[in-house]
């Protein structure tokens, strides 16, 4: 049969591995892309994606260039959303923020998945004592304020962007190791997993090639959903000057130091909050759409 | 222990519904117990072992090492890690966070001042939550799919999108600044200041107390956005899960039954519908109280609202590190403490989970 072909991908009997993997993706495909919502979340990802990659060549203008004699102007043709208190071009920067904010979203989700997966499903894996004292710690974590921890570490830390990215991914992992565990408990019992122990395989081999990737789609709605909240807390920490340091054109940053002139010039800080909300809405809707494809048990509930 | 035997007698009765109680409350305080020093720990690790060195942050690093070690010492610094969590856990255990460094005031006493303010204003921002968020959650399930039922998702979406500082400074810009509806920063105006006594420490509830209508008035317009704000982040998320709930019923066959009976859609919707959700909504609405308790730390920065929030930022602006733990602590043991109310009351008032 030939590649590619729909009735390829739709294959009953899969001849391959790849096939196999081709044909789950291309039905999972189908499906997102007949969600609107999941359609214009995922084009709103696209955006912030293309627009942090070509950031350089889409911003009309520089991102920490000034020019005094151009401060704070309302939005106009030449600067569509005005310019801040040192005539910076707002549009520019924001543009150039969209590079920050994929890079915190970036980091901490290759942080703390990783790390909520490998604890979550060693301690589903092996149960027992390693699952009590594991799944203790995480529930300390999960029943602490996400925020307020993240403020915490920051204070000992010491403010930065790296340090924000590493406060926030202490916060995040502990929702990801329930549901790994979850996840690994309604199959760590299953024959395939007996036959590979049959079969000679290690413990460390069976959770990384057998068990993980069972989780993995159930983790990857999760981290989208978390998304939004991860932004907002990055944002958050910016603005209380504690994550990315001026002149890094950070959108928390940004309204942080708008926050003066919000009542005459309100675009200086107003215009960075739009972009946040945008790509937070992207991964709300992008995210809903995932679950009611990936995950059809909780779905289309809301 | 023995089970109870079925034919039981009076007394095993009683004893067996003590224990379908007991049980319950017994784990929740050892949970409880168990989640506060894994909070002292947390906060504990925070305080002496992230920080590279917290003795050169006291002497300076021109010290010499003489003084270096003094200053060591007198901290306990040179004593074994667990001996130190021991240490910290019995000065917490006696109300002693410390002093704070910017206010010189033992940090216990800041934050019993502070408190009453947060919690007036997340008091009043859950009770717009839930006034507004669980109507709005059942019209939208029951209208599921029309173009309300969409605004209503929407809205419930942007509350999981939008900042809480940015909401806080448009509001102040629109309301405060353009229209004129609202006082600004602040909890009350300058000249108001310190009148009332403070009997509760809540300021809409002192004035009351002393009769004082303008103070009273004065307060309400300070708060109302404030709160309003807060109320907007409960009702978002209220409605998301009183909708998801409803659906849930909705789609059950006793409702089908009970509208084929013939009854009222509004007397299937709230009575036969919405009975079975409203122990699951009051877990969720006790995660949402204790989720403002930690969003009004955000919108007391912005409004300057002299509430814990505020209280923990300026402190972390100061790196005034026995205030950012003391007020931490205090924030999360709140947090922990509503979290597990809310997972016994839904275990006591839930039939299914005896």
């Amino acid at each position: 049969m030939r590649m590619l072909s729909r009735d390829w991908y739709l294959d009953d009997a899969p001849a391959s591995r790849l096939q196999a993997n081709a044909g789950r993706f291309y039905r999972a495909g189908g499906l997102l892309l007949r969600n609107p919502l999941a359609v214009v979340g995922g084009a709103i990802i696209l955006l912030l994606v293309l627009t942090a990659a070509f950031a350089p060549w889409i911003a009309p203008y520089s991102a920490v260039g000034q020019d005094l004699s151009a401060r704070l102007l309302p939005p106009s043709a030449q600067h569509w959303m005005g310019t801040d208190e040192l005539g910076r071009d707002i549009l520019s920067r924001v543009i150039h923020g969209a590079r920050i904010t994929l890079m915190i979203v970036a980091l901490v989700a290759v942080i703390s998945a990783p790390l909520g997966l490998i604890i979550g499903a060693v301690s589903g894996y092996f149960g027992g004592l390693v699952d009590k004292v594991l799944m203790g710690i995480t529930d300390v974590f999960l029943s602490m304020p996400k925020l307020i921890l993240a403020l915490a570490f920051v204070a000992a830390l010491g403010p930065g962007i790296e340090n924000a990215i590493i406060a926030i991914a202490i916060t995040a992992w502990p929702a990801y190791a329930r549901i790994a565990r979850a996840e690994t408990l309604t199959f760590c019992q299953s024959d395939f997993i007996g036959a590979t122990r049959l079969l000679g395989a290690s413990h460390g081999r069976i959770i990384l090639r057998h068990v993980l990737p069972l989780c993995t789609s159930s983790m990857i709605i999760r981290v989208t959903l978390d998304m939004a909240g991860i932004i907002l807390t990055a944002a958050g920490l910016g603005f209380l000057g504690l994550g990315a340091q001026p002149p890094l054109p950070e959108w928390g940053a940004m309204i942080s130091r708008g926050r003066v002139f919000i009542l005459d010039q309100w675009w200086v800080a107003t215009m960075p909050g739009f972009a946040i909300i945008l790509v937070s809405l992207g991964f709300c809707f992008l995210g809903d759409g995932l679950r009611d494809v990936l995950d059809p048990k909780q779905g289309g509930k809301s | 222990m023995p089970a109870v035997p079925r034919s039981s007698t009076l007394p095993a009765l009683a004893l067996r519904r003590v224990r379908r109680f007991a049980a319950p409350v017994l784990g929740f305080v050892a949970l409880t117990a168990l989640t506060f020093l894994g909070l002292l720990a947390i906060t504990f690790f925070i305080g002496r072992v992230v920080p590279i060195d917290p003795v050169l942050a006291v002497v300076g690093d021109r010290a010499t090492q003489e003084q270096y070690e003094a200053a060591r010492q007198a901290m306990g610094l040179d004593r074994a890690l667990v001996v130190q969590f021991a240490d910290y856990v019995w000065q917490v255990l006696q109300g002693d966070l410390g002093r704070s460094v910017s206010t010189n005031r033992p940090v216990v006493e800041d934050l019993a001042r502070v408190f009453p303010a947060t919690l007036e204003m997340a008091t009043i921002g859950i009770a717009i939550g839930v006034a507004l968020g669980v109507p709005m959650g059942v019209w939208a399930a029951a209208r599921q799919g029309s173009w309300t039922d969409q605004v209503i998702r929407v809205l419930a979406l942007l509350g999981y999108s939008v900042p809480a500082f940015w909401l806080g400074l448009v509001g102040l810009a629109v309301f405060y600044a353009g229209l004129g509806w609202v006082a600004g920063p602040g909890r009350i105006d300058i000249f108001y200041d310190g009148i009332v006594p403070p009997v509760t420490g809540l300021l809409l509830v002192d004035s009351l107390i002393a009769g004082d209508t303008g103070i009273f008035m004065n307060a309400l317009s300070h708060i109302a956005l404030p709160a309003a704000i807060l109320g907007f982040f409960s009702l978002a998320y209220i409605a998301r899960m009183t909708r998801s709930f409803m659906l849930d019923q909705l789609s059950q066959e006793y409702v089908t039954t009970a509208r084929v009976k013939g009854l009222s859609e509004w007397r299937v919707v709230w009575i036969h519908a919405f009975g079975p959700i409203r122990v699951p909504l009051i877990t969720v609405i006790g995660l949402s109280y204790a989720g403002l308790l930690e969003g009004s730390v955000m919108i007391e920065t912005v409004f300057s609202w002299p509430g814990i929030g505020n209280y923990l930022t300026v402190a972390l602006l100061n790196a005034d590190m026995n205030a950012v733990l003391g007020a931490t602590l205090v924030i999360g043991a709140v947090f922990i403490f509503i979290n597990r109310i809310s997972d016994v009351l839904y275990r006591v008032l839930d039939p299914r989970s005896r």
